[in-house]
């Protein structure tokens, strides 16, 4: 059985086809294109498919596409403002919170809903934020510094490599800190607003 | 000639005579520096394409129908109503792929799909192509398998019973072997028993390792696709694309250079990707045969029964040391659990033994190590392949030693360091920085107030390890250098690598661009790296045995180097001074001698363009061979584990045993890493971090385990990752690296492996604390809160008991 819905995803709101079963997570893939947000276990135990629903972190692999309909769902395409990545992406590059990089689009996804409601999260409130979101390679360390330094961007309005730079005192802030000017508002058309 | 703006992403701009003279003076400019990685960014804004991300127009869907049977002769596989389900292209089973396959060449006992007989839960049967996945997995349920069930053995030591070898697992290799012996490996250095027999204290004890799997978050995928041109295209998560390359096109009869293999980027791998895996060869042949794409995506279950994780071990070790704490003797026997086929299990053999000398001085050694085929999922590499284990019996053993020398154990590991030169098994060690490392994690750890001063219940342990940089042996026996690196430099300041390594998270890719802007001097985002596509860049043997870093890293160097002298010839041709006096860093080329001269400075775009002008267009090659003189000792065997360069870790682990539960729980592994020059600290920070959280995992948390009842039997216990437990954020330990930069000869930039050796000492050290902890040995694993609340009920009633009597 196939079926058309309207969904709303990323600022867009899009009419797909689908297969009735289709959960959220393979609508997103398999029919969308949008394979940011990835599939590890198919049973919800993982995170790796977390995605925003009206900017709370949901596990996309075992919601039936139709529980998200009518609610503004966010992935990690939908992260940046435009050209210009979020704080929280360029902070677990900087840090090097992102290894393999397959858990990575459920834990942004699992710290920005973090972030929405607490600015200033002590450590152990970003554990038990991410306690979802298994990650094989870092350890977790990286991953929570990287939320750290997000946060105090945002609330500093400072750019993470300055916070960076800043606090491993980096000498030469080299231009593989600074790869390209990140000026806010920039790329017109391509911010989701 | 000159024009800034050709350059608007030049770092050094406006201050420029300011910061070239610091640019002059550094060491180094890239190296060691904490950069960017190339594709971080694309990893967290969704961008990196991973295997299952790709979809092509006409893709089929294909499903592997697995082994229901731990141990039966196949009688009949019936795909008829298989074949008849609307949407069903093709059925394949094993008579299709008759040609064994094997990472190592000498052990080639796995077929793709079964051929006779299944020797495991899991083993693949047949395999079906069909218009999606559910009408594949639909088909799966028609298929009829007629099963004549064997015997079957979950545990190495029935396997080894004489009846066990008159229906073996798999059929001898030779006359008069038996065949559910993969590979025995007996070694001997220095007059062991004369030795022992001197010892002044002697420590003999068994130990047990489970078995775990390297669980990594993306799932196996593979797709294939024929072109009407007559190649075979394969996509897939693997971390050796050339072995991958090889083996396809050896079971699939093609020629090898109409097969071309990529990998994208890979989701985790911890050696768990790092042989042909049945799906491979299932989606080449059904590509081959619909003409159409074909993708097969493993299920998390799946994926726990392909394992090929680290073998269970029974080990039994001797340590004898003199009163004056030398090790005089170790004597060690081990079985290895393999499970159904042999992966890597020929040289895990040798590893359980080859691997455990160094860091110490040890006056002889003999092990005895048997690897035994069981019906279940098949062992092979993860992370610190096949030496994780013996380390955790090794020193656990050598903190009893120091115990009844009544030395600290740090002390006493001091007392054994064998510097650089020879490891008693003759293996050539160039750089060690061990002892740095146990100064390290005593004084970060705050040892000497801590140890044996925590009180019941808290307590810290301490253990040390070494690792190889790479293997000095390709799997294959060839001459051929063991990595290459092409570079091409174009005139708008562009460079381009092209190597053979697997980026699976290691960053792999990130190295060889930093290598790139170090030699070449422009910035990173100049920098853009391609990697594993075997059409288009040179042949590296993989991710595995931690052996980029040097390897290819080294190439990279080489063959940035070639480019580099012509560019500083250019430039000095240019303002009439010495090449070596040019220098090319920051995004300029300079004058060293007068970096604020405005003269002789040039945006490095410029000076590649005089190169370009007078040698033509930028390119060259690099390689890698390992050394062969000297490197190890000429005795059978004496190959497998030598190693170009080898790292040195030490970890101290903090725990805390609550004795009515049973459950520990680690705070703090502080873990000092020998990785000669950190080519980028944050990057090796992150190596050390993930080793030790696999660790401390494996040593308190996770066991591959099977079901024993009657009508389960061998079943996995837990394939999925609600069951099998690997640390969610709130179950980690803080870590604290520390980094130890012992400059080794043989690295680039004097550079060592950080990506498996700093697992190792994770459990004994675990261990180690606990008995520091309780006052409890145990020396099985894991230390979970069952075993753990046994072992303190244990040692208690051993106790009353001696009481009374």
């Amino acid at each position: 059985m196939k079926d058309v819905i309207t969904l709303h995803i990323n600022g867009d709101e899009i009419e797909v086809g689908i297969p009735t079963h289709f959960t959220l997570l393979e609508t997103l893939r398999y029919a969308l294109g949008l394979t940011g947000s990835k599939q590890g276990c198919d049973k919800g135990d993982c995170g790796a498919c977390t995605v925003l629903l009206d900017g709370k972190p949901h596990l996309a692999c075992i919601m039936p596409v139709y529980e998200a309909i009518g609610h503004q769902i966010t992935t990690v395409e939908g992260l940046a403002e435009g050209r210009v990545p979020h704080p929280l992406q360029d902070a677990f590059d900087l840090c090097g919170a992102a290894q393999c990089g397959f858990c990575t689009p459920g834990i942004l996804c699992s710290a920005y809903g973090l972030l929405a409601e607490n600015t200033d999260p002590s450590r152990d409130e970003i554990r038990r934020a991410l306690s979802g979101n298994l990650c094989r390679c870092t350890g977790y360390t990286k991953i929570f510094e990287a939320v750290e330094i997000a946060a105090e961007s945002l609330r500093s309005g400072a750019d993470p490599r300055d916070i960076v730079a800043e606090r491993y005192d980096l000498v030469f802030p080299s231009s593989s800190m600074r790869p390209a000017k990140h000026t806010a508002g920039s790329s017109a058309g391509a911010s989701h607003a | 000639m000159r024009n800034e703006d050709l350059l608007p992403l030049q770092e050094v701009t406006a201050d420029a005579p300011e910061r070239l003279r610091e640019v002059a003076e550094a060491e180094y400019r890239t190296i060691g520096g904490r950069n960017r990685s190339t594709d971080g960014l694309f990893k967290s804004t969704g961008v990196a394409v991973y295997t299952d991300d790709i979809t092509f127009p006409g893709m089929l869907h294909a499903k592997i129908l697995r082994s229901t049977e731990p141990h039966a002769r196949i009688l009949s596989i019936d795909p008829a109503q298989a074949l008849a389900l609307p949407g069903v292209y093709d059925v394949i089973t094993g008579e299709e792929l008759p040609t064994p396959y094997g990472i190592i060449p000498w052990t080639p006992d796995e077929h793709a799909l079964a051929l006779g007989k299944v020797r495991f839960v899991g083993d693949a049967v047949a395999c079906v192509a069909a218009i999606d996945e559910e009408t594949a997995t639909a088909a799966l349920e028609l298929i009829e398998v007629e099963y004549e069930p064997l015997p079957y053995y979950l545990d190495p030591e029935e396997a080894l019973a004489e009846e066990a070898a008159e229906d073996p697992i798999h059929e001898p290799r030779k006359p008069g072997h038996n065949g559910n012996i993969l590979k025995r490996v007996q070694l001997e250095f220095g007059p062991v028993d004369e030795k022992m027999a001197k010892a002044d204290v002697l420590v003999e004890d068994e130990y047990f390792f489970h078995g775990t799997t390297h669980t990594p978050i993306e799932p196996h995928c593979a797709i294939a696709r024929m072109n009407q041109n007559g190649l075979l295209e394969m996509w897939s998560a693997t971390q050796v694309p050339h072995y991958l390359h090889r083996e396809i096109a050896r079971v699939l009869g093609l020629d090898v250079a109409k097969v071309r293999v990529v990998q994208p980027a890979v989701g985790g791998a911890f050696g768990g990707k790092s042989e042909p895996f049945d799906l491979e060869f299932c989606v080449a042949l059904l590509a081959v045969r619909t003409g159409r794409p074909v993708k097969i995506l493993y299920t998390r279950e799946e994926v726990f029964y392909s394992h090929r994780g680290r073998h269970p071990m029974k080990m039994t070790y001797r340590v004898g040391a003199s009163s004056d704490g030398r090790i005089l003797a170790v004597d060690a026997r081990t079985i290895l659990d393999g499970g159904a086929y042999a992966s890597f299990g020929l040289v895990t053999t040798y590893y359980s033994g080859q691997l455990l000398t160094a860091p110490y001085e040890i006056d002889s050694y003999r092990f005895d190590s048997t690897r035994v085929y069981t019906n279940k999922a098949p062992c092979g590499p993860k992370r610190g392949h096949g030496s994780v284990q013996p380390r955790f019996a090794f020193e656990i053993s050598l903190d009893k030693v120091a115990e009844a020398l009544d030395l600290d154990p740090i002390e006493f590991r001091r007392g054994v360091f064998m510097g650089t030169g020879r490891t008693v098994n003759e293996f050539r060690v160039q750089s060690n920085g061990f002892l740095e490392c146990l100064e390290s994690v005593e004084t970060a750890s705050g040892w000497k107030d801590k140890f044996r001063k925590m009180g019941y219940g808290r307590g810290v342990g301490v253990a040390g390890s070494c690792y190889i940089s790479g293997t000095n042996y390709p799997i294959y026996p060839n001459p051929m250098p063991q990595a290459a690196v092409q570079v091409q430099v174009e005139r708008s300041g562009r460079v381009t690598v092209l190597h053979g390594a697997s980026e699976i998270g290691q960053g792999s890719d990130s190295t060889m661009a930093y290598i790139a802007c170090e030699e070449l001097g422009v910035p990173l985002d100049y920098v853009r790296v391609f990697s594993a596509d075997t059409d288009l860049v040179p042949v590296d043997l993989g991710a595995y045995s931690s052996r980029e870093t040097v390897m290819v890293g080294n190439a990279c160097v080489m063959a940035c180097r070639q480019i580099g002298g012509l560019v500083r010839g250019s430039v000095a041709d240019e303002w009439g001074i010495e090449p070596s006096q040019v220098r090319l860093a920051g995004g300029w080329a300079f004058d060293s001698g007068d970096p604020a001269s405005p003269e002789r400075r040039l945006p490095i775009a410029q000076a590649f363009q005089l190169a370009e002008a007078g040698h033509g267009t930028l390119g060259a090659v690099g390689h890698y061979n390992t050394p062969k003189e000297g490197v190890h000792g000429e005795y059978r065997g004496g190959t497998i584990g030598a190693s170009p360069a080898y790292s040195f870790t030490a970890h101290v682990a903090e725990v805390e045993v609550d004795p009515d539960s049973g459950f520990v729980e680690v705070n703090t592994i502080w873990v000092a890493h020998d990785c000669g020059r950190a080519l980028n600290p944050m990057l090796v920070e992150g190596q050390i971090e993930g080793s030790a959280y696999m660790g401390c995992a494996e040593a308190i948390l996770e066991e591959q385990t099977y079901k024993t009842g009657e009508h389960q039997g061998a079943l996995h216990d837990a394939p999925s990752l609600l069951d099998y437990r690997i640390p969610t954020s709130l179950d980690c330990p803080e870590f604290v690296p520390l980094i130890v930069e012992s400059i080794d000869p043989e690295g680039p930039y004097g550079a060592k492996e950080a990506g498996e050796g700093p697992l190792h000492p994770s459990l004994p050290a675990i261990a180690n604390a606990i008995y520091d902890a309780i006052g409890i040995r145990i020396d099985s694993l894991p230390f979970t809160p069952d075993r753990v609340w046994r072992a303190i009920r244990d040692a208690e009633a051993a106790k009353s008991a001696e009481e009374v009597a």
